[in-house]
């Protein structure tokens, strides 16, 4: 064990110096609270937070000459983000702008943010992940509006909910933009390091990185978001190396830390497909698939609604040719040669997976997808295969249009150590070791918006911590990010995750056009959301607001309107019937209203699709509301954290081990978590209940007895006694 | 440690000084919570969010107020004992938020217009009438109210007095099911009155064990009765619903790489769906008429053969017969067996304007049997043909059913064949709007009779049942889950014909899945997954 001063005693010798009254090392972190709390705006959080700075510095200097300078500069922060992916970008920049000195760790500062596989953001359920995230104030959608090649909403005609942006983003562009965030961001500071060992206090508190070339970074929270990284190793065929991505090193000793501190970990893995080269493919005889005219945005913040120029997609399939070379070569890939045992995810199946699992389907979809407006890499989409690089470029040959191809980088599958989730709460905080915060790929999901969504909750939370404030908890029921970390650390999940909207209960209430008004709010009272962004957000929510009276009010007899209306929803029209009973008719958009007049010029388009989407489905939405204000009644209700499940006798084993394992924070997490059976659930609520009497049973004989040994105390004490005579 | 305790005070009052905002949830800065204490550290946080119900679960601020929605689910079960004879009163009882709500759908109390929402006075009987939902009569009962706290559970309690038969008790069961309470579980309202504090410590052990043993039971003898048909039915429609949950989630998720979809075909399946659970839902009639049987009452003038027919029917001298008019005067039963099902036929004194004290009893309560009954047999003599006495009498039972908006099929018997062999209905002015069925009889030969019986089965929907067919019972809690199948899929037609979007759709089907599945109780959304990843080749 090296020499290491404890923080606290630092902190006690900081105190002693500076102030006698009250510890000085205490005033940024006081601020800081005050700050976060009051919702301060921009400026003034600037203001705090430099001055912050000052008091550390301070801190530092004294806790390293009380070492008597051998160790040389100790660096000290409030948060430490270990990983600068999509989960580690978001963590940083939210707790840096909520004024809590921030340190970003990554092994390489030109990989920041990269996008490793897709050259895309957002489709169904991710997209809202990406709104969601903007209405908290993140910035996985502001860079994806700034960097889009091409943009299309998916499932237009389905339904308000499922409706999904999605967004091919120039690769290099959006790494480069989010660094430029990263780095102009106050109380931001980047490093390059491998960190290969977690700082453990007493008390099972962390205390900071230990760095492979051997420095240490102090901070009382820190964020892992190591995704791939962690003993990263990559298979193209038979061979493989370490690494976290191709050509990038993996992260190796902190996986053997963290088992060390006690964490389970385990295995998992993925796969992204080859890239070509777009100057060697014949488009001519493929269907090109084009963006949208009109093109949606994914942040809500009309200052990045700029629109760009579009580029191509194109489709090609697999052909007879492809099938017969993946089945003769199928003792060649990882997963049926049998080398590979971690499991891949079932959405995101290889081409031989495909091709073995559908042996009646002839053909196979294949999109080809630019990686970027000045590279000329083409992304294969759908096309990801475990076989050797020797067979990779043939298989690629048999695709129509690739057929004299060149290949510029191989399909390869990536194997990784992640933690299953249940050792996290739903703040993201361990609950091994405090202000220890898990987010991304380790925790076992896919997907760069599930990453930022969960990167901005753990970088919320992981500055709440180092100033004391309590944590956040998003709701199952409040939103997809809710939804997403609720089933990663309630369910035991062995493969990796990606958000669907079919996982969400109620995902009318979760859609992308009212992730503002459900998470703005919030984002406000947080500190992330800055008065501009307020402003913008109250005006929208009072023209909706004044949108919907108006057509409740305003009437309409016969007309042009009236004969339209009865054309498009082929139902008649009452006499004086209002606008909003026109707008619930099936077929009848907003934009029929436009066109005879009756619409309303000042709104935008995303504010008559809020108008038209609350008019339209009211009674859906009122319906889902009731159902789901009847699950957080019962759900809602909080757990203890100290319950003996074991001793539990009424519950079902199964129920006894599972429920220690996961140690759910309310009843309805208990009741999600697997083996666990609603006799279970009533058991465990006569058990609560049961405790809380004898609880208070207990209380009351207490104050019972304590009151007696002071009536005693009183006749045996004379003093008292006299004294109680003569206050009489 | 005490420093930061310190400031923790320090922080709370500056906090609450600085900002009256924070008033709202004080509870978050709570100076003891401020103490880092490790991991209860946490718990405590998370869980004074959770009661501070501030930060987890954030409101749309576009939905604004969402009504009067509260509560954890309204329950309602018979607590008096069934199955052991024919009791004088039974109880149905519902607890729960919306309580009042539900029994204000269901009772409609005597002295006041239907019209008006049922207020209920707390510990105040009210005598009135139980309706379904389409407002039938189905019993006359007292409701008697027990609102939050003074009450069992010390939620908001009603309780139906009822008559004590099985028929009348299930009846009223299922009509405050239909208005939206839920079937309690065994033990529930005694559960329930524990968790709201009302049972002290004593007795919340025994209760536990009591409850847990009883779910297991109720869980046991749920699984015994989906054995054979029945649970096939029901695993195959859940099964059904599941694949077209998967068909339609397949192509939300994954939208751009599956074919369209092809909704006729949907709804054809839907279709059929439907017909099923209805069919089911017809077994679940056929199985509580097993057990309790049809009441059939026969009225008509006097002295056109009620009670010969009704001894001729129960093969026995049940009722007095002469050749004088009125010689029935109080209501006759008689018991026969109809396909398996218990039948008792009521004979009743012949409806006329009479000065007879006793007779004119026995006429009231002739009205009231003929009230009362599942099926009226509506008898005429074919000697004297269609009289303005039967047509004064059908308007008088008519008159009596509109005011109860009750409709009970009347099946008209001509009797007396024999003295008119050629007569047909047609020759008697008959408003064939008013009877489901006519039947021609004689009750002195027996003549008729076995089409009576056919015609009885078909007026109450039991003909459709195969005779030797289906022999699974349906218990109450099954046909609550088959109910909530068949109005959600009702639901989910109308949402396909109002064209609207397939997302709306797969919100009625999961929740037929949740209905169908609420015995085996799992996680929908992964096997909704698992049949699409079986399903479909998906993903890019």
């Amino acid at each position: 064990m090296r020499l290491r001063l404890r923080p606290m005693a630092a902190a006690a010798a900081a105190a002693a110096v500076a102030s006698p009254i009250i510890p000085s090392f205490l005033h940024p972190s006081r601020r800081f609270c005050l700050r976060l709390s009051l919702s301060m705006p921009r400026s003034t959080q600037r203001c705090f937070s430099s001055r912050s700075c000052v008091p550390c510095r301070r801190l530092t200097t004294v806790a390293a000459s009380a070492k008597g300078d051998i160790e040389g500069v100790e660096e000290r922060f409030d948060v430490i983000v270990v990983g600068g992916g999509h989960a580690g970008c978001e963590a940083a920049l939210a707790s840096a702008r909520l004024g809590a000195r921030t340190l970003l760790l990554t092994l390489n500062i030109d990989r920041i943010a990269w996008q490793p596989c897709n050259p895309a953001v957002g489709g169904p359920a991710k997209s809202q992940l990406v709104h969601e995230v903007d209405a908290l104030g993140g910035e996985i959608g502001k860079i994806a509006d700034r960097c889009y090649l091409q943009k299309r909403v998916l499932n237009l005609s389905k339904g308000p909910a499922v409706r999904a942006l999605r967004a091919q983003t120039d690769k290099r562009e959006y790494a480069m933009e989010m660094k430029k965030v990263v780095e102009s961001t106050p109380n931001l500071f980047v490093r390059e390091a491998m960190v290969t060992e977690i700082l453990v206090g007493n008390n099972d508190k962390v205390e900071g990185v230990h760095s492979f070339f051997g420095v240490d970074f102090y901070a009382p929270s820190v964020v892992l978001t190591t995704g791939t990284f962690m003993s990263g190793k990559i298979w193209v065929g038979r061979a493989s190396m370490a690494a976290g991505r191709a050509g990038e090193s993996a992260s190796q000793g902190l996986t053997e830390n963290l088992q060390y501190l006690g964490f389970e970990t385990d295995r998992l893995k993925t796969g992204t497909p080859a890239r070509v080269d777009r100057r060697t493919v014949d488009f001519s005889g493929l269907e090109p698939q084009h963006g949208d005219e009109q093109v949606s945005w994914f942040s809500f913040d009309p200052d990045f609604h700029i629109e760009r120029e579009q580029m191509c997609c194109y489709l090609t399939r697999t052909t007879k040719d492809t099938h017969k070379l993946i089945k003769d070569n199928l003792h060649e890939t990882p997963t049926y040669g049998g080398w590979v045992e971690a499991k891949g995810p079932r959405y995101c199946p290889s081409i031989e997976d495909k091709i073995v699992r559908f042996q009646d389907k002839e053909s196979h979809q294949i999109f080809l997808e630019p990686e970027g407006r000045n590279v000329p890499e083409l992304y294969v989409q759908g096309f990801s295969t475990g076989l050797p690089e020797r067979l990779q470029l043939a298989l690629l040959r048999t695709l129509p249009g690739l057929e004299n191809c060149l290949m510029l980088r191989p399909a390869y599958a990536v194997e990784y150590d992640y933690l299953p989730a249940h050792q996290c709460s739903r703040s993201l905080m361990t609950k091994k070791i405090e202000g220890l915060f898990f987010s991304g790929q380790i925790n076992g999901t896919t997907g760069y918006e599930e990453a930022a969504a969960q990167g901005l909750v753990a970088g919320v939370n992981a500055a709440r911590h180092s100033c004391g404030s309590p944590l956040i908890v998003l709701e199952r029921e409040s939103s997809y990010i809710g939804t997403l970390i609720d089933d990663l650390v309630t369910k035991d999940l062995r493969e990796p995750y990606r958000m669907l909207t079919s996982r969400s209960e109620h995902r009318l209430l979760l859609r992308s056009d009212n992730a503002d008004s459900r998470l703005t709010p919030l984002g406000r009272e947080v500190g992330l959301i800055d008065d501009r962004r307020w402003d913008l957000y109250q005006s929208k929510q009072a023209h909706i607001l004044e949108e919907k009276q108006r057509l409740k009010s305003v009437r309409v007899s016969g007309g042009d309107l009236a004969a339209e209306v009865t054309l498009l929803s082929g139902q008649p029209v009452k006499d004086s019937v209002s606008l909003e009973s026109i707008l619930k008719k099936p077929h009848v958009q907003y934009n029929v209203l436009d066109k005879h007049g009756y619409g309303n010029n000042l709104l935008t388009r995303m504010e008559k699709e809020c108008v038209e989407i609350d008019i339209k489905y009211e009674g859906f939405i009122l319906r889902q509301q009731s159902q789901l204000q009847q699950i957080v009644n019962q759900q809602h209700r909080p757990l203890p954290d100290d319950l003996d499940y074991y001793s539990m006798t009424t519950l079902s084993l199964e129920a006894r081990e599972k429920l220690s394992k996961v140690r759910p924070q309310t009843i309805g997490q208990a009741s999600r978590v697997g083996g666990v059976s609603p006799a279970d659930i009533t058991a465990l609520l006569i058990c609560l209940e049961t405790n809380r009497r004898k609880a208070s049973e207990r209380k009351r004989l207490k104050s019972q007895r304590s009151f007696i040994t002071d009536v005693n105390d009183l006749n045996s004490s004379p003093v008292l006694t006299s004294h109680a005579v003569n206050s009489n | 440690m005490a420093l930061r305790a310190l400031l923790g005070l320090h922080l709370h009052h500056l906090l609450l000084r600085r900002n009256p905002k924070f008033h709202k949830f004080p509870n978050l800065f709570n100076p003891k919570s401020l103490i880092p204490r490790s991991r209860t550290l946490i718990s405590r946080f998370s869980s004074t969010v959770c009661s501070g119900k501030n930060l987890i679960l954030t409101k749309d601020e576009r939905a604004g107020t969402s009504g009067t929605v509260e509560g954890s689910g309204t329950i309602a079960a018979i607590v008096t004992s069934l199955g052991g004879g024919p009791a004088a009163v039974g109880i149905v009882r519902l607890s729960g938020p919306m309580a009042v709500d539900v029994a204000s759908r269901v009772f409609r109390p005597a002295k006041r217009n239907g019209e008006v929402p049922w207020r209920p006075r707390s510990h105040f009987v009210e005598y009135g009438l139980a309706l379904d939902l389409e407002g039938n009569v189905i019993d006359e009962v007292l409701a008697v109210p027990m609102l939050a706290p003074r009450s069992y559970t010390r939620e908001d309690v009603v309780e139906l007095q009822c008559h004590g038969s099985d028929v009348c008790l299930r009846r009223v069961l299922r009509a405050c099911l239909e208005a939206g309470a839920r079937l309690a579980e065994p033990g529930e309202f005694t559960l329930r009155a524990f968790l709201n504090g009302r049972l002290d410590l004593s007795q919340a052990e025994n209760i536990g064990r009591l409850i847990s043993a009883k779910s297991v039971a109720a869980a046991d003898s749920a699984l015994a009765g989906m054995q054979g048909g029945f649970s096939a039915l029901v695993k195959g429609l859940r099964k059904q619903c599941i694949e077209l949950l998967a068909e339609i989630e397949a192509r939300l998720d994954f939208e751009d790489e599956l074919p369209a979809l092809d909704s006729s075909i949907l709804i054809d399946k839907i279709n059929l769906m439907w017909y099923d659970v209805q069919q089911a839902l017809d077994t679940a009639n056929y199985d509580k008429l097993l057990q309790s049987g049809l009441q059939i009452a026969i009225v008509g003038r006097p002295n056109v053969g009620k009670s010969s027919l009704l001894n001729a029917w129960s093969k026995s001298d049940r009722a007095i017969v002469t050749e004088i008019a009125g010689t029935t005067r109080d209501v006759v039963e008689a018991h026969v067996t109809v396909q398996g099902i218990p039948v008792t036929l009521l004979d009743t004194a012949g409806i006329r304007e009479t000065d007879d004290l006793v007779e004119k009893i026995g006429v009231q309560r002739s009205e009231a049997a003929a009230m009362g009954a599942d099926v009226i047999i509506m008898t005429i003599s074919a000697s004297d043909g269609w009289t303005e006495d039967d047509k004064k009498l059908m308007e008088h039972l008519q008159m009596n059913q509109m005011s109860t908006s009750f409709a009970t099929p009347i099946i008209l018997v001509i009797n007396k064949i024999d003295c008119a062999p050629s007569i047909t209905e047609e020759l008697f002015e008959v408003d064939t709007g008013i009877f489901k069925k006519h039947v021609c009889t004689c009750a002195v030969t027996g003549q008729g009779i076995v089409e009576l019986e056919k015609a009885i089965l078909e007026v109450r929907g039991l003909d459709s049942i195969p005779a030797g067919g289906r022999r699974w019972t349906v218990n109450q809690r099954q046909c609550e889950q088959l109910l909530r199948t068949r109005e959600a899929l009702s639901r989910l037609k109308s949402s396909i014909c109002e064209e609207l979007p397939s997302d709306f759709w797969t919100i009625d089907l999961r929740e037929a899945v949740l209905a169908l599945g609420e015995i085996s109780g799992v996680d929908i959304s992964e096997e909704v997954l698992s049949s699409i990843f079986s399903k479909f080749c998906i993903g890019k």
